[in-house]
């Protein structure tokens, strides 16, 4: 298997490893895949009063794109809007990437996991909202 | 660690060809290039002269007559010509099912596929889950029509050595004629076919130091099994398998298998330390499981599943080291290895293994080599796998509800 110089790149020195308090009622949190399938990816981000994504954080289970996949995106979602995040596309991921067609559901899959995270943060500021 | 080509520890897939070989086969190429089948010329007799002493090396490995040892391009060959050979010669009188083991190599389960195709039935049994033969399982698979059985002495992905002789006194019992591959055997365990129940023996140079493209098929003479050709031709090897012996080849296995009598005792003791410094390194890495049967092993082979680290880039991670995983990673998706299935792996252990099997030129620095680069880069996936940080707070895994996808 053949990957690019930019794959290898975040696989070696992956970007932005790890976890934020998923209590904390600016982190959202999103979680996609399955141990059967082969890769699971969470996606953890911050985002301040003015809606700016400031921190990012992820932990994969899957290969070498899947890990470059979500690294990547990490550096991208900081000091974007939610509504921002919301609209990056997998054939982005996969064009900075170069993923070949096999490893197109590794970008799929970081995309799920923006939108799942921006979700699950949109959720907890209507519940907030709600609560006030 | 770029610069410099990996450690090698996949001494299953293939051996290098020892130095004290490569040495007295070289002289068989350009200087006493005979015909061993020729007969009027002293190029000949010289050919066939050192063919025989390489066929008296090889049958004294295994404790067999030289008459019994037939030349072949190696256990492939060995495996089809035994198995074909002797359920197409037998069929008639014996009947046409073939009992074999669902762990074998490809050479044996394909060539009894190609047998179901051409009207033969089959039993693959499933082997225990450390890999090992049930015995009684075994006796209640051979039905009245049963005409041979296969059954490999040493597993080449996890390195159990089967019970020959106790499955070999089940076949005769039962007049079934059975069949072992050896292939991963020679050199490392012992081998005296003048006290195994087994009727045919497969055997392979390169992974016994010698060299690729030769191996021999032993048929037993007393009492004595026939097989039926696969290849025909100038009626060489007692018309069994025709075609110019390869002179230097022949005189390479020989050679290899001589050095495995004289020397396999030590070796192996040093190997098994080798191993168990590998084994207690890797230990100390939580969630390993090694696969297959520790006890009844060649000290040679370590397969080790890496729980919550995923296949495709723990094979990324372990450049630096020449091994083989539980994984055949093609272009499209990861097959786990069908030998870790049937003995109940899950898929997801299955991905996360590791083969590292331990030979002759392997040295204590290699071995510590590699638990560091183990023990390192399996920490790296761990703190990036998702699942690691779930198991680590208590979560259990197998009772999450997944997205699909």
């Amino acid at each position: 298997m053949a990957y690019s110089d930019k794959v290898l790149d975040h696989y070696e020195n992956p970007r932005n490893v790890g976890s934020l308090d998923k209590n904390d009622p600016n982190v959202g949190t999103g979680m996609v895949g399955a141990p059967a399938c082969g890769d699971v990816m969470k996606l953890m981000i911050k985002v301040n009063d003015s809606g700016i994504i400031e921190d990012a954080k992820f932990k994969t289970y899957g290969c070498g794109s899947a890990i470059a996949s979500s690294s990547l995106v990490t550096e991208w979602l900081k000091g974007r809007t939610i509504d921002q995040a919301y609209a990056i596309k997998n054939s982005e991921i996969a064009e900075e990437l170069a993923l070949p067609p096999v490893k197109i559901h590794c970008s799929v899959l970081a995309e799920d996991a923006i939108k799942a995270a921006v979700a699950d943060i949109k959720a907890k500021q209507l519940a907030a909202k709600v609560a006030a | 660690m770029e610069d410099r080509n990996p450690i090698y520890l996949d001494y299953s897939a293939t051996t290098p060809v020892d130095p004290r070989v490569a040495d007295v086969m070289i002289p068989y190429l350009s200087e006493h290039y005979g015909n061993p089948a020729s007969r009027s010329h002293p190029y000949g007799w010289t050919a066939e002269k050192a063919v025989e002493n390489a066929r008296e090396e090889v049958a004294k490995l295994v404790g067999a007559d030289p008459r019994e040892i037939v030349w072949t391009s190696g256990a492939t060959e060995s495996n089809n010509l035994a198995i074909k050979g002797a359920a197409n010669f037998y069929a008639n009188t014996k009947g046409k099912h073939i009992l074999t083991i669902a762990t074998e190599h490809k050479a044996v389960i394909d060539a009894v596929r190609e047998l179901e195709r051409q009207g033969f039935t089959a039993t693959y049994l499933e082997p225990e889950p450390n890999g090992l033969v049930d015995l009684d399982k075994f006796k209640a698979a051979i039905q009245p029509d049963t005409v041979l059985a296969s059954v490999m002495m040493v597993n080449n992905e996890i390195g159990v050595i089967q019970d020959i002789t106790a499955i070999g006194n089940i076949c005769r019992a039962a007049g079934v004629i059975f069949h072992v591959d050896a292939a991963q055997a020679t050199g490392k365990v012992v081998i005296d076919l003048e006290q195994l129940p087994v009727d045919l023996m497969s055997f392979s140079a390169h992974k016994t130091y010698g060299p690729k493209g030769i191996g021999a098929l032993y048929v037993r003479r007393k009492p004595r099994i026939r097989i039926e050709a696969q290849m025909h031709g100038g009626g060489h090897e007692r018309g069994m398998r025709s075609g110019t012996l390869a002179t230097h080849q022949c005189v390479g296995m020989g050679e290899a298998f001589r050095l495995a009598r004289l020397e396999m005792a030590t070796e192996n003791e040093r190997i098994r330390m080798l191993r168990d410094r590998l084994l207690t390194g890797l230990q100390g890495i939580e969630e390993t499981y090694v696969n297959g049967d520790l006890e009844h092993r060649i000290p040679h082979n370590l397969n080790i599943s890496f729980n919550y680290v995923e296949g495709e880039s723990l094979i990324m991670a372990v450049k630096g080291i020449a091994v083989s995983s539980g994984s055949a990673c093609t272009s499209a998706s990861l097959e786990p290895s069908y030998v870790l299935r049937a003995l109940g792996r899950s898929d997801e252990l299955a991905h996360s293994s590791i083969r590292f099997s331990i030979g002759r030129f392997t040295t204590k620095e290699d071995v510590d080599y590699t638990i560091d680069l183990m023990k390192s880069k399996i920490e790296k996936l761990r703190e990036l796998s998702p699942l690691w940080e779930m198991f680590k707070d208590g979560v259990d895994i197998s009772k999450v509800q997944w997205a699909a996808h």
